[in-house]
């Protein structure tokens, strides 16, 4: 926007902002949303799951700190179906951003220009046989 | 919604045939904040959301403030979200509709009052060092009206700032130029026409023009002129990444798929 248009929010009305209510979630509102959109918030949404988890693995990882007995005692947890349901929702947001990512720098570098449906349903096909095969391999032994 | 498909033809009288319920966003300058009203208003089945917002204005409540000019989808003054999504308030129908209809002003434009917006921030977000609003090439002969230089033009946009309504990132920062802007950029890369384009894709090639865009393709799904907001910024990067202007295949339009405003 250029200075004039700086120069105007001092007299602007209110501007309306989409989402559910709270400033920040503009960008998140499911009313009419198309693939695309809900494309991006989903990315989004597992963006935000994805730097949750990191730091929670890395608290994780500091119970090696009290020892092998601390260690041992979270793999009892970690390893009930529970927690390996976790688990399979945690490979169901990295293939989701993941390929999602792939999709969006295949189209936002220009490469191919206007199939963003397309690339999403074989992100979707390629992202879902990854997911089952994930999960038989992660509850299978539970 | 997208307009660019052809408009089904609706069959039937045009009389009153049902009453639908509307909740209108109501805000005026000085108000401490907005609120909604609500309306019962009788329809046909071939009333438009226009249509009724105008029944209200008559028979109802004169103070609503709506801004309409054509009624088919050629003027873009009366975008307004319905129910959530943007459109044009001309040619969305409200036998499309649920019983209770919430209308609202499009988002992340400022409000003047009730359902009008003021539109020269969106106006501002264009580059103003480059001449992408175009001197008309039609009607020389028009004189334009005191305080106006001429006649100008968007190519196929219409100026309605459903794009920008749409867009989630234009939700989430005011600073980002939006997809009309880049469309309107990318039309004059496209075809230059005399114009500086290493210049317009410099003014491109920033943080919170081109590059800010997250490929939601909401300003495409919105856009009832086809123009394809998206799909033109998609493109510019495209240009960008690989060093300069060069000829592309050509971004589909409305004209190719058949459509058309």
């Amino acid at each position: 926007m250029n200075r004039d248009g700086r120069d105007l929010r001092a007299e602007r009305g209110p501007v309306l902002r989409k989402g559910v209510g709270v400033s920040p979630s503009g960008w998140f509102d499911p009313r009419g949303r198309t693939i695309g959109g809900w494309a991006f918030a989903v990315n989004r949404i597992t963006g935000l799951g994805l730097v949750f988890y990191l730091y929670l693995h890395l608290a994780v990882l500091s119970l090696l700190l009290g020892g092998a007995d601390a260690w041992n005692d979270f793999l009892r947890i970690a390893t009930t179906s529970v927690f390996l349901l976790l688990d399979v929702l945690l490979v169901f947001g990295l293939l989701y951003h993941g390929l999602n990512g792939v999709r969006v720098a295949l189209i936002g570098t220009g490469l191919v220009p206007g199939r963003e449906r397309a690339l999403f349903w074989a992100g979707t096909v390629i992202g879902t046989i990854a997911l089952i095969a994930a999960g038989l391999h992660i509850l299978g032994d539970a | 919604m997208h307009t660019a498909e052809p408009i089904e033809k609706v069959e039937g009288p045009s009389k009153v045939t049902e009453i639908r319920r509307f909740r209108v966003f109501r805000y005026k300058r000085g108000d401490a904040e907005s609120h909604y009203d609500e309306f019962d208003v009788p329809v046909g089945p071939r009333a438009s959301v226009l249509d009724a917002l105008r029944w209200i204005e008559v028979h109802r409540d004169p103070t609503l403030a709506i801004r309409h000019s054509c009624f088919h989808a050629s003027c873009g003054t009366c975008g307004l979200r319905v129910n959530g999504r943007e459109g044009l308030g001309c040619v969305t129908f409200v036998r499309d509709l649920g019983t209770t209809i919430t209308v609202e002003p499009e988002a992340n434009i400022p409000i003047l009052a009730d359902l009008v917006l003021d539109m020269r921030e969106f106006y501002a977000r264009f580059p103003e060092q480059h001449p992408v609003m175009r001197a008309s090439e039609f009607l020389p002969r028009a004189v334009p009206p005191d305080g106006m230089d001429g006649y100008e033009r968007f190519e196929d946009c219409i100026e309605c700032g459903l794009c920008l309504s749409a867009c989630p990132i234009a939700a989430t920062t005011d600073e980002y130029v939006g997809p009309a802007a880049l469309a309107a950029a990318q039309r004059l890369v496209e075809e230059p026409r005399g114009a500086d384009t290493v210049d317009i894709l410099r003014w491109a090639d920033q943080p919170d023009a081109v590059w800010r865009c997250h490929a939601a393709f909401e300003c495409t799904e919105a856009c009832p002129a086809g123009v394809y907001p998206a799909e033109r910024i998609m493109d510019m990067r495209g240009v960008l990444v690989e060093g300069g202007p060069r000829r592309r295949a050509p971004v589909r339009t409305a004209a190719h798929e058949g459509g058309g405003p």
